[in-house]
């Protein structure tokens, strides 16, 4: 069996902010297809990873690649290819649904017939069709949510980059967000996501546990549980915290 | 009370962390005022003249000479052609043309009359009038002096210009800036400061707190009175020091008077926040609804008193005028407050609407 | 180009979705407009005048009744007491006084040559200049009548006189309206079309939406672009609508080719909007963008040459003055409309201004960063 495809490429990452390190020579792949889970406490680095993954902010040195760009030097190849959604579900509060949705189809180049197409199926799957023509604002935090990630995948990106997606959402919303992200992991997207809900990290086909900057752990989860003899995620955590 | 001391404090530090804003908020009235005070005036200097003069005699030279000596104008081209007026009007490059006519001397000497026409380019009426006149009067002088000894019963007029008597466009301005920046700022900054607390949803946070609403929103003010203040103080510093404004009344009114204006346009800041709850907004609502009106409607640049009456009354209305007249009335007059204590009931009747009004206004939208 | 599209299609919408907007961009600077060129004159009508006259002769009233027949001046008061008239003024209940000393006649008649005394209130410079050169003509009006009245000086000696005449070209009665409609509409544009722009960009980073967008593949220039359009069509819309009332409503001249004022007027708001946008992308608060831009935009009127003439500013002022965008299109509104000038003439204007666009549009695009 062939070894599958690194998607993502990260080494040696360093970005300092004046003296303060936010990362710290972070090393690590993310293979195709898998949900990779970048997990710490608010603060330990992760935004900051994941800004620079996306083209966002610049890093300080190392060498990284997104879908087999570089991210140095082929910038807007690599956002062709990526989705992200922050942790302010970044849509127009005075848009409707419909309207958030072809904006960003449209700014992706995507034709309006398959803006239209694609709108109409997201929506259905949603099911937030009632809900076309209602402005972001008047809708529940949940489905804003859900609509964020969706329209983040909107141009069938390869990695879709996910900012502490479910803060603030009730557990059971948080479940069929998970759901959604299941979904589309099987489908071939690449998740990458960052929480501080330690039951979150469950979820994903590998964990990376960042602490102050550096990645203290990157497993399976159920290799780190074995590893640190615990039966869940957060006594890993707890236990990679005190250690330090 | 110890309570509420604390959140000034808070607010106080949000604001001075700001240094971005704060350089801003003292940098832009200083540069402006220095930058107005030598640039802007009504005044007229070197204004540019064309002359037509096919006569070519002592009496004409001696004419443009006057005219051109006169600090007012300064010779832009000789025409050779009365039709290159309309040329050089339309290309812009000269606002007066003075048109002699032929044989100008001679005509004088044996008619006793001859004609000059002057030309003003009205497509900027104010100007035009006020070059027309002053251009006509030097001729005039001229004229008494070549008449002096032979003419019989004069009257001489004996000019005083008071409390100004260099004319200067400084003594103007500084007033109307310090209105004009006061205005602005103090109403720009207090309705930003809380429709961003509202944007943010922060100001659910506050009333919530054990804080009531009113000192909230003192709290929130209070730190904005006292950079007004610093603004105040600085303009007047550089007006006087800087372009010789004198405060000729008491230091103390002035202050004071500067003091309550500066809480008038905060509660006309109050007021604006309370209509609106989107930043954007307030901003749209300050700077398109109050800074032309008070540039125009205040007297900073434009006479009240020439203006229609219907102008005249909105001018009433507004709360610029009336500080305007005071800091003038103080500064170049020297009066007290036995002079201006009218319009210091203005104000004060204003501050004290907005601040009615916006209570209303907050206390609907919290039942 | 259907990337711009899009974000013009949505800009548009979150325009016109925003119900408290709406009339602040388009009807209360129209509001403005019609109410505010009334307030633009430095003409001079009804100069408060206070009398004080102690010769109460023939001569001294003729020349008191010639002030009165003035449509200059009012006559506020008549006063036995200098002092008394001074403390009016200190009031300012008058801008004016005439002070005819007593044996004022006798001593014309006398000796020859009088004085009168006109006190002016100089605070505002320019008015008194007027004030007293109108003053002054009056003076000799009534100079020149006693002396002809007198048949025995007159046949005497012949006075040479110099006859001025004046004419006001392209504006003979001196309407001012003419001049300030075309001069305040593209102020009001100004504000409106600045504010807009500067608020535009930090706004998106306030709120977190321009992460979205700059993850996407969109170029610099495409956004650019499609933030600046919308604006741009709001604005001539707004200035043709302006222009169209002025022409309804004040009547003002339309001499030059209309044409050359929407060309000119095109690039000229390409400046402002740009200069927004660059605010916008510097800035990193609302609040900071509106006072950099409120800062820029007193600088930019005042200086205009609108309301005082840039020729009366010191020299390097008027050099400074070539960085301001909106002297260049009041000027050519001004010559345009109202003097008829034709493209030659306005041409060095016009390319400052093409110029001007190029180099500011750059900047912002250059400033504009999708990465941090």
């Amino acid at each position: 069996m062939r070894e599958p495809e690194n998607i993502i490429v990260v080494k040696d990452l360093v970005k300092k902010f004046g003296d303060f390190v936010a990362n710290d020579h972070l090393t690590f792949e993310v293979r195709k297809g898998e949900i990779f889970g970048f997990l710490g406490a608010n603060g330990a680095g992760k935004t900051t990873a994941i800004k620079i993954l996306c083209g966002l902010w610049y890093p300080t040195s190392g060498k990284m690649s997104v879908a087999g760009y570089d991210i140095y030097t082929q910038r807007e190849k690599v956002k062709r290819n990526i989705g992200y959604m922050s942790q302010k579900f970044s849509l127009y509060d005075d848009l409707t649904v419909f309207e958030n949705i072809r904006f960003y189809g449209g700014i992706y180049g995507l034709k309006k017939k398959a803006i239209n197409e694609r709108a109409w199926s997201l929506m259905k799957r949603l099911d937030l069709e009632d809900a076309r023509d209602k402005l972001i604002r008047d809708i529940p935090l949940g489905w804003k949510q859900k609509l964020a990630f969706s329209v983040a995948l909107l141009h069938n990106p390869k990695v879709v980059f996910l900012d502490e997606p479910t803060g603030g959402v009730d557990p059971i919303t948080r479940r069929q967000f998970w759901n959604m992200i299941y979904e589309s992991a099987r489908s071939g997207i690449t998740v990458f996501v960052t929480t501080h809900y330690m039951d979150e990290a469950e979820y994903c086909d590998r964990v990376s546990i960042m602490v102050d900057g550096r990645i203290a752990a990157l497993d399976t989860p159920e290799n780190l549980k074995q590893q640190f003899h615990s039966a869940t995620m957060n006594d890993v955590f707890i236990q990679l915290v005190r250690s330090k | 009370m110890n309570r509420f001391w604390a959140f000034v404090t808070k607010e106080f530090y949000h604001i001075i962390r700001d240094y971005r804003t704060l350089l801003i908020l003292f940098g832009l009235p200083a540069i402006q005022l220095l930058l107005f005070g030598y640039v802007i005036t009504n005044e007229i200097k070197d204004a540019k003249i064309a002359i037509y003069d096919p006569s070519k005699d002592v009496v004409t030279r001696k004419i443009s000479d006057k005219i051109l000596s006169s600090g007012y104008f300064i010779l832009e081209r000789n025409l050779s052609h009365v039709s290159e007026a309309g040329d050089a009007f339309r290309y812009g490059e000269v606002n007066l043309v003075l048109v002699y006519e032929p044989d100008f001397a001679q005509k004088l000497e044996k008619t006793g009359k001859a004609h000059i026409q002057i030309i003003g380019d009205a497509s900027d009426p104010n100007t035009a009038n006020m070059l027309v006149n002053y251009a006509s009067g030097i001729i005039n002088n001229y004229l008494i002096s070549i008449n002096s000894e032979k003419l019989p019963y004069q009257i001489i007029p004996e000019v005083r210009m008071m409390y100004n008597g260099e004319l200067k466009g400084v003594f103007m301005f500084v007033p109307g800036l310090m209105a004009m920046l006061l205005t602005l700022i103090s109403a720009l900054m207090t309705s930003l400061a809380i429709t961003k607390e509202k944007e943010l949803g922060t100001m659910e946070l506050l009333l919530v707190s054990p804080l009531r609403p009113g000192q909230i929103i003192i709290g929130k003010v209070f730190p904005y009175v006292f950079l007004a203040f610093i603004d105040a103080i600085i303009i007047i510093i550089i007006g006087n020091t800087v372009f010789g404004v004198p405060v000729r009344g008491s230091v103390f009114l002035l202050l004071a008077e500067s003091l309550l204006y500066i809480c008038m346009a905060l509660s006309l800041g109050i007021l604006i926040s309370s209509i609106t709850s989107s930043q954007q907004i307030a901003m749209m609502i300050s700077l398109v609804a109050l800074m032309l009106p008070t540039i125009l409607l205040s007297g900073f640049i434009f006479p009240i008193e020439n203006m229609p009456w219907i102008l005249q009354v909105l001018c009433y209305m507004m709360p610029p005028k009336y500080f305007i007249s005071i800091i003038k009335s103080i500064m170049l007059q020297g009066n007290s407050l036995v002079f201006v204590w009218k319009e210091t009931l203005v104000v004060i009747g204003f501050t004290t609407v907005f601040l009615v009004m916006s209570v209303k206004k907050f206390n609907v939208r919290l039942a | 180009m259907r990337t711009i599209l899009y974000i013009i299609q949505k800009e548009f919408l979150q325009v016109f979705r925003n119900r408290a907007m709406l009339p602040i961009i388009f009807i209360l600077p129209i509001v403005q407009l019609i109410i505010l060129v009334n307030a633009a004159t430095f003409e001079m009508k009804h100069i408060r005048l206070s009398v004080v006259d102690l010769d109460l002769s023939s001569t001294s009233r003729g020349l008191i009744s010639k002030f009165e027949g003035s449509p200059f001046y009012q006559i506020k008061q008549f006063s036995f007491s200098y002092h008394e008239a001074e403390n009016q003024m200190q009031h300012g209940k008058v801008d004016m006084i005439l002070n005819i000393p007593r044996g004022f006649e006798k001593k014309l008649l006398i000796e020859n040559c009088v004085k009168v005394q006109f006190i002016v209130n100089a605070i505002n410079g320019a008015s008194a200049g007027l004030c007293n050169a109108y003053a002054t003509m009056i003076l000799m009006d009534y100079n020149r009548q006693i002396i002809a009245e007198n048949k025995t000086i007159s046949a005497m000696v012949l006075p040479q006189n110099i006859l001025t005449d004046y004419s006001y070209w392209y504006n003979p009665k001196l309407n001012y309206k003419t001049y300030m409609v075309p001069g305040i509409l593209v102020l009001l544009v100004t504000i409106i079309g600045l504010l807009l722009s500067g608020m535009n960009i930090v706004r998106e980073k306030e709120i977190g939406t321009i992460e979205q967008i700059n993850v996407t593949p969109i170029n610099k220039i495409q956004f650019i672009a499609g933030k600046l359009t919308p604006f741009w069509i709001i604005a001539i819309f707004e200035l043709a609508f302006g222009l169209s009332l002025g022409k309804l409503i004040f009547n003002i001249p339309m001499e030059g080719n209309l044409w050359l004022i929407f060309i000119s007027a095109a690039v000229y708001l390409f400046v402002i909007l740009s200069f927004g946008l660059l605010i916008s992308t510097v800035t990193n608060t609302q609040q900071q963008a509106m006072l950099v831009s409120f800062f820029f935009m007193v600088v930019f009127i005042l200086m205009s040459g609108l309301f005082t003439s840039i020729e009366s500013m010191p020299q390097w002022a008027q050099t400074l003055d070539k960085l301001n965008p909106l002297m260049y299109f009041i000027r050519i509104m001004r010559m345009v409309l109202l003097k008829g000038s034709g493209f030659n003439d306005i041409s060095r204007h016009f390319w400052a201004l093409v110029i001007y666009a190029a180099g500011i549009l750059t900047l912002a695009v250059w400033r504009y960063r999708k990465v941090a």
